[in-house]
């Protein structure tokens, strides 16, 4: 119960990330916006991997296809596959450096990108730029306040 | 004390799954039109999130409301009086003109183009992906709201909605790579189509051959065509033309008159269909009129 209680918190900073990726923004600063439910996802999916994995990953996907208006599933898909990779990976990528999380995190973001460009591609026709990857530099930037602000919630409400 | 047993099935077996349901969702949402309904419902149960969402927004323009000062509220309503007063001048002229054109029509035996109901909506949330130009309004399925009903602002055509909540709808912007509208050169009654490229500033025109008559600077209308927009409405103005004999067509693009990037009210336009009016004015063709009416 008590335990249940505490995962709440989890839920919530992911709703609350997915928020602020609909919030309305000028446009100029649109372009930069990082992917804050993926990026809350990659935390809880390296600290709590047995809690929050690829099924967390699926409904957060969807809800963000919901909010966004992308043909449903596009992120659900891109996203289950993505914290895949994390979680089977969460032992090596917890042990790096901030600096060298940052660079993984970015190679996800990247990939993350390419897929989603791939399949919409696929789906509705679209044509690629490089400033879609904006959010791959910004999202990195933005990984060490993440993880020190994710981590001081997980340390003070003792979720594990 | 970590639970070693309840690990659940193995990271592969969850992926397999998730893949095969994410799967199905694109097959079912992108080839099958079963999807509009449940996308419907899905935005009815995520729009306390949109409203969340724009609460900071609201606040600050809030703000900003009680924080101006009195000098300045002064000045704009001074202002909006000047406007007020040029427009509704305006407006005679226009009524008669409506009068005097309905007349015409009456007399040619075509339609008269009836005026139509119309409400102000304020945009919840833009999507910012560059693959997609969409925004979320506050206006629902409770305000009248349906699919496929025009958008516009003071300056031109923004688009039209593609789902509707009982709260909250959908729009899809004319600038969306899957948008397409029909439109008429103001200056010749060319008709043309544009796609979105899903960039805000820019629109192309479709299949335009090298012979039509189209220069820079051309006022591209709304033809009325498509089915969905009204007649008449300004959409963009054509700013590059590139000939290039390789091609099969011109390059025309053409910039939207709507700001697209920065849209915070809309106006929904209610399309009209009156039938019993029509037979009041020109009863003799009022059945040929009502075929004409439905393409």
């Amino acid at each position: 119960m008590e335990k249940s209680h505490r995962l709440i918190l989890v839920y919530l900073s992911l709703m609350f990330a997915l928020v602020l990726a609909v919030v309305p923004l000028p446009a100029i600063v649109k372009l930069f916006r990082p992917d804050w439910p993926l990026l809350v996802l990659f935390y809880w999916a390296l600290a709590l991997p047995f809690r929050v994995s690829i099924g967390t990953a699926f409904v957060t996907g969807f809800l963000l296809d919901v909010l966004v208006g992308t043909v449903l599933g596009v992120n659900a898909l891109a996203y289950s596959v993505i914290i895949y990779f994390c979680s089977a990976h969460h032992l090596k990528i917890r042990n790096f450096s901030i600096l060298q999380q940052s660079l993984v995190i970015a190679l996800f973001l990247a990939f993350y990108h390419y897929f989603i460009f791939w399949l919409s591609h696929f789906l509705t026709g679209v044509v690629f730029t490089m400033a879609y990857l904006w959010p791959v530099v910004t999202g990195a930037a933005v990984w060490p306040w993440i993880f020190w602000l994710l981590r001081r919630i997980r340390r003070q409400f003792k979720i594990h | 004390m970590k639970p070693i047993f309840e690990r659940g099935p193995s990271l592969p077996i969850r992926l397999f799954f998730a893949v095969l349901c994410s799967v199905g969702l694109m097959t079912l949402d992108r080839f099958t039109d079963s999807s509009t309904q449940l996308r419907s419902y899905l935005t009815a149960t995520v729009s306390p999130l949109y409203y969340l969402a724009n609460l900071p927004q609201a606040m600050m323009s809030d703000a900003s409301e009680q924080f101006m000062s009195h000098q300045r509220l002064l000045e704009q309503n001074q202002k909006l009086r000047e406007t007020l007063l040029r427009q509704n001048t305006q407006m005679q002229r226009l009524q008669f003109l409506q009068q005097e054109n309905d007349k015409l029509r009456s007399l040619l035996g075509s339609v008269p183009v009836a005026e139509s109901k119309r409400l102000v909506a304020e945009v919840l949330a833009v999507y910012s992906h560059p693959f997609s130009n969409q925004i979320v309004i506050n206006k629902g399925s409770n305000d009248g709201v349906v699919a496929q009903q025009p958008l516009i602002d003071d300056l031109g055509v923004l688009g039209q909605i593609v789902s509707v909540g009982p709260t909250s709808s959908r729009a899809l912007l004319i600038s969306d790579t899957t948008h397409a509208i029909s439109m008429r050169v103001e200056r010749n009654g060319d008709h043309v189509v544009a796609e979105g490229l899903g960039q805000a500033d820019e629109v192309r025109l479709m299949h335009i051959p090298h012979s039509a008559d189209i220069q820079q600077g051309d006022k591209l209308i709304t033809s009325g065509l498509d089915g969905v927009f009204p007649e008449g409405y300004p959409v963009a103005e054509v700013v590059r033309i590139s000939r290039n004999a390789q091609q099969p067509f011109l390059q025309v693009y053409a910039r939207p008159y709507a700001q697209l990037d920065r849209i915070r009210y809309v106006l929904l336009v209610w399309p009209k269909a009156k039938p019993e009016i029509d037979e009041k004015i020109a009863p003799p063709d009022a059945e040929a009129a009502a075929v004409a009416g439905d393409f």
